[in-house]
């Protein structure tokens, strides 16, 4: 990496030092995807992370659908579900209706969080169920070898689409905003410390967190995030958000976005910020989402691709309010069951 | 018409009263003519009173088909004894039809010497057209001929008792109309209007015009059974005096006593109820009716899709909860692979399936029992799930508390089999003693000592239920081939052959648990019939019937249908002959004959309809002569 652009330092939260170790996160089952595959760097990260924010291990669950990332589970020592093809959110769903302490991550990919599971993951975000949804891109199905998936771009050849994909890709990002998600934020799985700091907001917000990770496949879709990872030009194509700073990139910072009428543009800034005037300033807390819905439109190879987080915003998390609701309903009116049974027109045979 | 009564006419229409043993009422009219609602209020009255009560209602798929139509009828029935009855009867002896497609529909039905009430102001051209009519089938003696018919202007004289009240316009005024017809039919059955008065005293509480338009409907129809001498006699059913069990009653339906028992269910096991699923018909009204009664911590969630709400109660079931889900065919053939899921996982919920006419979208609001197969066996690899169901509507109450207390004792999601008719009949409930009822024993293990997540009760082969949270105890579960005692992910042959004979064995352990069958009839003979869920009353009455006119005939019904109890072979082999109704093309009868040396007889109908009584001892007849 350059020296001349980092990506935001994040502190963890202050209070004790956690006791735990990654070591503490690691479970006894061998890791088995591929050498080289982007999958280890980011479990790498989640145990580090988890480590250091201190959430006692059988607080946490992980829960899967089907797919190379779906293993994830079984290499975490916490609790974890690998549940069936798309369906993690809506388990994740059950558990956290049930007990709203335990802190619940949904591992998914881009067939199964957008293709077959795209659905719960739809409803998961609008309701804004507290769940940390982690979602691999790597633009391919791996696990049933190679066919293109709803991200791969127009054009792919897999072996399902010999003459190029006709398929007109989600971006997932762009998915979550539309869907109302409270928290929408994107990392790279070899960027090792943004991936870790994105992965500790994603743990500090209640409700719905969507991370969309740029994840490799060495296998099927090698060169999918070469702009985004090649040290030549990869400053060029990510413009790091950062709440409160102008969205400057580049190997030498001098690069911006201006947001013209409702459509953003790429300009030269001045790096001593004489020429800096109507540069966008990040902003991820604003209520209307519009904003964040532009950064998310912005593509490769027109725009640099956004980092970090695109908006955090604070709404009621469906299982809180969910577990509210009864519990009110316990504190104002008696539970008799008798009563309930007897609540109709009743009548006595002597 | 003759001149109006004397004021002391009610007591002489009172003398002239007709003393029954049973009558059958039907109304029918418009999906939009509250239909439902008068049957309803007509059953609760007659129930308070002390008869024995059956009811049926039949309506359309369709919320507001077109107004007139066939299509758009909607029918209730109730059957009012002053004995023991178990379905809301054959064919009906009164019938109340609000239009002409409501007799064109209904007539064939009724009893020959039947009284019909008919709204002769609904039998206008139009509505006769859209009845199919060409003519006014009022004005053909042959059409009518052999039925006791009364024309009651229903709507004109509903409009002519609430003309002063200006604040309701003429189509608020005319719903009124069911008030009048409930309140003709209060008089000629002599029945109170006390609570029906409650009644709309409370559901328009606050909308009090509304009250006093209802209620002086209610009076009017009352009156006008009082004042006019078209009614030759009234008919009265006397409350019962049979030997019914003594106790507090209400009337229930079986969604209703669904309900009712998963709150008891969760209250006995101390559990949250979590109740996760997507509206359907029949079910809806379970979903409806849990949420609504969150002070028993009854957590609902309205999923997005039928496989949602599976997911959610398998995750609910991990953390801890007593977890249901319930749907129709449609849904629960998308539920099947979530239950698979659950299967493997080991993890204790209820699937209720509230039958309904199939396949696809099929008959929504008619009757089937076509799901046995499916539940059992509609799924993918060896999949051994129990299957429960109830016969009667009351009895919902006790199977969901059975699907509750099995799933939790032998880890493993269950199946309770209702169906359409079950779900929306009514009958009376003996209200149970809560104290009586056996807690349902959870134990949550925290010992991480030895812990694994597959090590198995030796009686039982179930599992350990650990909750996330516990320390210690961090695993992982899936739905990958596994071995037993670790859980461990495994693609050993043996282990994959030795976990799907443990989860089968496990399933069939359920076997151990359950009552000796009981057998209504002579222990021996000619003929046995088989049943299992909603024919129990139709079976049970023709069987009665038969044994009355001396024929060697015993039923026996199936709650259990897997396992199945131990018992059943013996059973079986004790009679020359085994009948099996079924609302399907045979599915029990299939299970029965690869299961035991037996040969069956089937009597199956598919026409979205309940058994009638007298299809099945026509059925006996035909087997023993």
């Amino acid at each position: 990496m350059t020296d001349t652009v980092e990506p935001p330092v994040i502190k963890p939260p202050a209070g004790e030092p956690s006791p735990l170790t990654r070591k503490d996160f690691v479970s006894d089952q061998e890791v088995r995807w591929c050498p080289g595959c982007g999958d280890y760097a980011i479990l790498a990260q989640m145990q580090k992370i988890l480590a250091e924010i201190g959430v006692p291990r059988e607080q946490t669950v992980f829960v899967s659908g089907i797919g190379c990332s779906s293993r994830f589970p079984y290499y975490m020592d916490t609790y974890g579900i690998h549940s069936i093809h798309g369906r993690a959110p809506t388990l994740a769903t059950g558990i956290k209706a049930v007990n709203p302490d335990l802190t619940v991550w949904v591992i998914t990919g881009d067939g199964d969080g957008l293709s077959i599971g795209g659905n719960h993951l739809l409803h998961c975000m609008r309701r804004n169920v507290d769940v940390k949804v982690i979602l691999f891109n790597n633009r391919v199905y791996g696990l049933t070898k190679g066919q293109y998936s709803p991200t791969s771009l127009p054009g792919h050849r897999t072996k399902s689409t010999p003459m190029g994909s006709i398929d007109y890709p989600l971006n997932p990002i762009s998915v979550a905003i539309g869907a109302e998600a409270t928290f929408v934020a994107r990392t790279q799985d070899t960027n090792t410390k943004h991936l870790q700091e994105t992965l500790r907001r994603a743990a500090a917000h209640r409700g719905t967190a969507f991370v969309e990770i740029f994840q490799n496949c060495v296998v099927y879709n090698p060169t999918a995030w070469d702009h985004t990872t090649d040290s030549s030009v990869r400053d060029d194509n990510i413009v790091y958000l950062e709440e409160g700073k102008p969205l400057v990139f580049g190997r030498d910072s001098d690069k911006g976005i201006r947001v013209n009428g409702m459509i953003p543009e790429v300009i030269d800034v001045d790096s001593n910020g004489a020429a800096n005037e109507g540069l966008a300033v990040h902003q991820e807390s604003l209520d209307n989402s519009s904003y964040a819905y532009m950064l998310s439109r912005m593509q490769h190879p027109e725009f640099p691709l956004p980092f970090g987080v695109l908006r955090c915003v604070d709404r009621p998390a469906y299982t809180d309010m969910l577990v509210d609701q009864v519990q009110q309903s316990i504190d104002s009116s008696d539970a008799d069951l008798n009563a309930l049974l007897h609540s109709s027109d009743t009548w006595v045979v002597e | 018409m003759a001149e109006p009564p004397a004021s002391d006419s009610s007591a002489i229409n009172t003398e002239m009263a007709r003393l029954m043993d049973s009558v059958v009422v039907r109304f029918s009219g418009d999906s939009g003519d509250g239909m439902q609602l008068t049957g309803d209020q007509f059953t609760n009255t007659s129930a308070v009173l002390g008869n024995d009560i059956s009811t049926f209602p039949d309506f359309p798929a369709e919320i507001r088909a077109p107004a007139g139509t066939l299509a758009g009828l909607s029918g209730f029935q109730v059957n009012l004894a002053a004995s023991d009855i178990y379905t809301a009867g054959d064919a009906p002896q009164v019938l109340v039809a609000m239009n002409p497609a409501a007799l064109a529909a209904n007539l064939s039905d009724l009893e020959p010497g039947g009284v019909v009430i008919v709204n002769e102001d609904a039998f206008t051209r139009n509505n006769l057209r859209k009845a199919g009519f060409e003519s006014s089938p009022l004005d053909d003696e042959s059409y009518l001929q052999g039925y006791e018919v009364h024309r009651v202007p229903l709507t004109s004289m509903t409009r002519a008792a609430l003309d002063d009240l200006d604040e309701l316009s003429n189509q608020q005024k005319d719903l009124c109309k069911n008030a009048f017809a409930l309140g003709l039919a209060f008089w000629l059955f002599d029945r109170p209007m006390e609570t029906t008065l409650a009644f709309y005293q409370e559901k328009f509480a606050k909308r009090p015009q509304v009250v006093k338009a209802n209620t002086r409907a209610l009076k009017a129809g009352y009156a006008y059974g009082e004042t006019t001498e078209a009614f030759q006699s009234r008919m009265s059913v006397p409350t019962r005096t049979d030997d019914v069990p003594p106790g507090t009653y209400r009337r229930i339906t079986g969604n209703e006593a669904v309900v009712l028992g998963l709150v008891t269910a969760a209250q006995k096991a101390n559990k949250t109820l979590f109740y996760g699923s997507y509206p359907i018909t029949p079910a809806s009204p379970i979903l409806e009716g849990l949420a609504a009664l969150k002070r028993f911590d009854v957590r609902t969630f309205q999923a997005e899709d039928e496989i949602a709400a599976i997911g959610s109660v398998i995750g609910a079931s991990f953390a801890g909860a007593l977890s249901v889900t319930a749907s129709s065919g449609p849904g629960v053939s998308l539920k099947s692979e979530g239950i698979n899921l659950a299967i493997v996982m080991e993890l204790p919920l209820v699937v209720v399936d509230v039958q309904r006419g199939g396949p696809s979208t099929g008959l929504p609001t008619k009757t089937e029992q076509a799901d046995l197969l499916s539940v059992l066996y509609g799924r993918n690899g060896e999949s051994p799930i129990p299957v429960i169901a109830a016969a009667t509507a009351a009895e919902c109450f006790d199977m969901a508390i059975e699907a509750c207390r099995i799933a939790i004792r032998h880890m493993t999601p269950i199946f309770l089999l209702t169906d359409g008719y079950l779900a929306n009949s009514s009958e009376p409930w003996l209200l149970p003693d809560l104290e009586l009822i056996e807690p349902i024993e959870v134990e949550h293990r925290t010992d991480p000592n030895g812990y694994q997540p597959y090590l198995r009760d030796e009686a039982t082969l179930a599992r350990p239920w650990v909750l996330p949270g516990t320390p210690g105890l961090e695993h992982r579960v899936g739905g990958l081939g596994k071995q037993d005692v670790t859980g461990n992910v495994s693609y050993d042959p043996q282990d994959n052959e030795h976990m799907i004979k443990t989860r089968a064995e496990k399933v069939a352990r359920v076997a151990d648990y359950l009552p000796p069958l009981e057998v209504n009839g002579p222990d021996q003979g000619d003929l046995l019939i088989i049943g299992w869920g909603g024919t129990y009353g139709a079976i049970r009455a023709a069987v009665e019937h038969s044994q009355s006119e001396g024929r060697s005939v015993a039923s026996c019904h199936l709650r259990h249908l897997n396992p199945l109890p131990k018992d059943l072979g013996k059973i079986l082999s004790r009679y020359r002959q085994v009948l099996v109704p079924e609302l399907n093309m045979g599915q029990l009868s299939m299970l029965l004959q690869a299961r035991y040396p037996v040969r069956v007889v089937g009597l199956n109908k598919v026409q979205g309809q309940p058994f009638r009584i007298r299809e099945i001892v026509s059925k006996i007849n035909d087997i023993l002569t």
